[in-house]
């Protein structure tokens, strides 16, 4: 998706153009692009009048943000402690596998984007899978095995 | 909508509404909690709106998409008023039937019904579900009554009476005062007296000053604080209302987490309806107070929960902490006098000031007042949200509210507070739960989350699994955190995998307490204890990792293997088909055997088996 200076500086005069407004037009841009593309960075440390350094940082200290491109579907496993002693460990290392990627990555044609996510608060139904932010619930080997399979088939 | 400008208006408008409600016969009032939207309570939402319409039901007939009713074990919940009917796991194809006998007719859909799984007999209300009886719902009740998205509901029940009250005659030191008598304590975690928080924050010098209102929920396995913001966003609005005048603050903050969209969404929502009505902004039901509040979210950091990290990241930094010698109160928000509370301290609030400090300090224990909500998952029948007075012990939380364990799995330990809380043991199940209780046990209270593990759980592995965390989640600033975490991670790793040395649980030992005394903010300071408290109560799990190289929970995965027991196998067949790895090999109707070298214990052939023929060891 190409980031568009337009977009960008709607974005920025929705917060406005001030250093305290910096994460939550940051967010934006993430949700709008499913990344941080470089020229909305440099656009916004331009407008907001602070160092790129600075963006940078807050760039890559916080986990929602991502530098590189992300896929058109993404999927969060979510690792919270309920997730965790459910099993899922075990559905990430068989999503992993069935389709060869790990943690952060993102498939060569930009299809596919696997995460975790320390909780998101669906801990009754453990464990959860995300995709697209659709909240698949009490999953197993066997289930996400499935949807592993669903995902690759609708990208062909 | 109308702006009101006495705090008459405000009564003249709730007895209008209640007018405008008489007519109402019946409620359907559909959970769109956390739990039952997961599990499908969207979709009945729109199947009743669609039988309503096809019946062509009138106003006589409400349809409530509700907050969390806590039952998310049994969700998609749908309770009728007035009689309070709780039908349970409804499905999409069952909307029609419950419209029909239900809500145009007076009977019951026996099938929905919750069965009591002692006595099998059917539950027909809400109230009389062991899992209800046994609560003191005061704070999170309200909740799953609710219609999320109509301030009228919310004032239809004595929404914002408790601000109303505020304003018609207390002074702001009255209003501190009320809230120290009733004994709240911070329900994030610190448990920090909120009324002496409060008064240290009005004493406090500046003409500007800030409350906030922390929704950075981080704890992995709570969720509380996402089904009141979410659920009932006035009841946490009010009472940051109330507190920031009795602060003095004219602006305030909610700093929500990322991953909870709804809860945002939901809350501006609110914070728009009530300025709507001047119940915020300027001069709020025409008095001389004004609160301007606004929403922050955060971005997926867990140190952004800590309070100057929060606040350094709503001033648009990274969320590093600072160390705790300047207070917030005195120079918080760019360097302001600030208030910081969590999203269940502030929905405490009006209930306060509406019945008294001194009733609410007449609930719980001596030093822990009034009730705490509680996120109760893991290996539980009822799992959901628990609300009981301070001090209810832990038996009578995880037995008769959670219906014990299922599969008839050995109770082995309650995980609370979150990274920096511990496990509590089977052996300490009277414990009374408050925030001294827990701290002696060697965990803590947290936000509340409690995590119960079985015997299939290795408390190795959980130690293990909350190190990953915090070695992802430290900021880095101080290096005791930094790379002490990272280093007790590795050897707990090692443990797992059968790589460790003897003598290496005191070596761990020894780090954990450097790490303990050296770093600089609550996170690291109590990063070692997930390490600490499992030890504490389960060395010998320890043990047999490092000296037999033997997982006893048979969890990590370097020290088990998974086989199959020849008498069990019947040859069907649906391991090796099911097996991605082709790990399985056999002729069908023959005994099937496991290559040990392909095989990377996924476990679906396991889940698989009906027989039950699938060991690990």
């Amino acid at each position: 998706m190409d980031c568009n200076i337009q977009e960008v500086d709607a974005i920025i005069e929705q917060w406005g153009a001030k250093p305290d407004s910096l994460l939550q037009i940051m967010l934006d841009i993430n949700h709008r692009y499913h990344y941080l593309p470089k020229e909305s960075v440099k656009r916004v440390a331009e407008r907001l009048e602070m160092p790129l350094n600075q963006l940078f940082s807050v760039a890559t200290f916080f986990k929602v943000f991502s530098l590189v491109p992300r896929g058109r579907t993404i999927v969060h496993i979510c690792t919270g402690t309920a997730c965790h002693v459910k099993g899922a460990p075990k559905l990430l290392d068989r999503f992993e596998k069935d389709l060869k990627l790990r943690p952060g990555e993102t498939t060569a044609d930009l299809a596919l984007t696997l995460e975790t996510v320390n909780c998101v608060g669906a801990c009754s139904a453990a464990p959860v899978v995300l995709v697209d932010g659709v909240t698949h619930t009490e999953m197993s080997a066997n289930k996400i095995s499935k949807l592993a399979k669903e995902l690759k088939a609708q990208e062909g | 909508m109308m702006r009101l400008s006495t705090i008459q208006d405000l009564e003249l408008l709730r007895r209008e509404i209640l007018k405008r409600r008489e007519h109402i016969k019946k409620r359907v009032r559909i959970c769109d909690g956390p739990g039952c939207h997961s599990g499908g309570g969207e979709k009945l939402i729109q199947l009743f709106r669609e039988q309503f319409e096809e019946r062509g039901l009138d106003g006589s007939y409400e349809i409530a998409p509700t907050g969390c009713h806590g039952f998310c074990a049994r969700g998609p919940v749908v309770v009728l008023e007035p009689a309070n009917i709780f039908y349970e796991k409804v499905k999409p194809d069952q909307v029609a039937t419950i419209v029909e006998r239900s809500v145009v007719g007076d009977e019951l859909v026996e099938e929905l019904l919750y069965t009591d799984p002692e006595t099998g007999e059917k539950i027909v209300h809400e109230r009389d579900i062991p899992f209800y009886v046994h609560q003191e719902r005061i704070v999170i009740g309200e909740t799953g009554r609710n219609l999320i998205t109509e301030i009228d509901d919310y004032l239809s029940r004595g929404g914002y009476s408790a601000l109303a009250k505020v304003l018609t005659g207390m002074q702001p030191e009255q209003v501190i005062e009320e809230v120290k008598v009733s004994g709240l304590r911070g329900r994030g975690g610190g448990g920090f007296p909120t009324g002496v928080k409060w008064e240290s924050c009005r004493r406090a010098r500046g003409d500007i000053k800030y409350v906030m209102c922390n929704a950075d929920e981080g704890d992995p396995g709570a969720f509380m604080d996402r089904a009141l913001l979410e659920g009932n966003p006035h009841q946490v609005i009010e009472g940051m209302i109330i507190g920031a005048y009795a602060i003095g603050a004219r602006e305030g903050y909610l700093y929500v987490r990322y991953e909870y969209p709804a809860a945002v969404k939901n809350a501006q929502r609110a914070i728009n309806q009530a300025t709507e009505y001047g119940l915020m902004g300027d001069h709020i039901l025409g008095t001389d107070f004004s609160l301007k509040l606004i929403i922050n979210r955060g971005a997926g950091a867990f140190i952004c929960g800590e309070s100057t990290a929060l606040m350094a990241s709503l001033e648009g930094k990274i969320g590093e902490p600072r160390g705790k010698h300047i207070h917030t109160v005195d120079k918080g928000l760019w360097n302001r006098p600030s208030n910081l509370n969590n999203v269940e301290s502030w929905a405490n609030v009006p209930l306060i000031i509406n019945q008294g400090g001194k009733w609410f300090a007449d609930i719980g224990t001596e030093r822990s007042k009034g009730t705490k909500i509680f996120s109760v998952v893991g290996k539980l029948n009822n799992t959901g949200l628990v609300e009981v007075a301070m001090g209810t012990p832990l038996k009578k939380i995880i037995y008769d509210i959670g219906g014990g364990l299922p599969g008839g799995k050995r109770f082995k330990a309650v995980q609370t507070g979150g990274p920096s809380g511990g496990c509590i043991p089977e052996s300490m199940i009277d414990l009374a739960v408050d925030y001294e209780k827990l701290k002696g046990a060697g965990s803590m209270m947290g936000s509340g989350g409690m995590i119960v593990l079985d015997e299939d759980n290795c408390m190795v592995d959980v130690a293990r699994y909350f190190l990953n965390f915090l070695v992802e989640e430290s900021c880095g600033k101080c290096i005791p955190c930094r790379v002490g975490v990272k280093r007790m991670h590795e050897m707990v790793t090692a443990m797992c995998e059968g790589r460790a040395q003897p003598g290496d649980i005191e070596r761990l030992e020894a780090l954990c307490n450097g790490i303990k005394e050296t770093a600089l903010c609550g996170l690291g300071k109590s990063s070692p204890n997930p390490v600490l408290s499992t030890l504490r109560y389960f060395r010998d799990e320890y043990e047999a990792h490092v000296n037999d190289k033997r997982c006893p929970a048979k969890v990590c995965k370097k020290l088990i293997t998974y086989s199959i027991d020849t008498d069990k196998c019947t040859g069907c067949g649906v391991c090796r088909l099911r097996c991605p790895e082709d790990a399985v090999i056999g002729e069908k109707k023959e005994c099937h055997c496991i290559d040990e070298e392909i095989c990377v214990r996924c476990g679906i052939c396991y889940e698989g088996c009906k027989f039950g023929a699938i060991v690990i060891e």
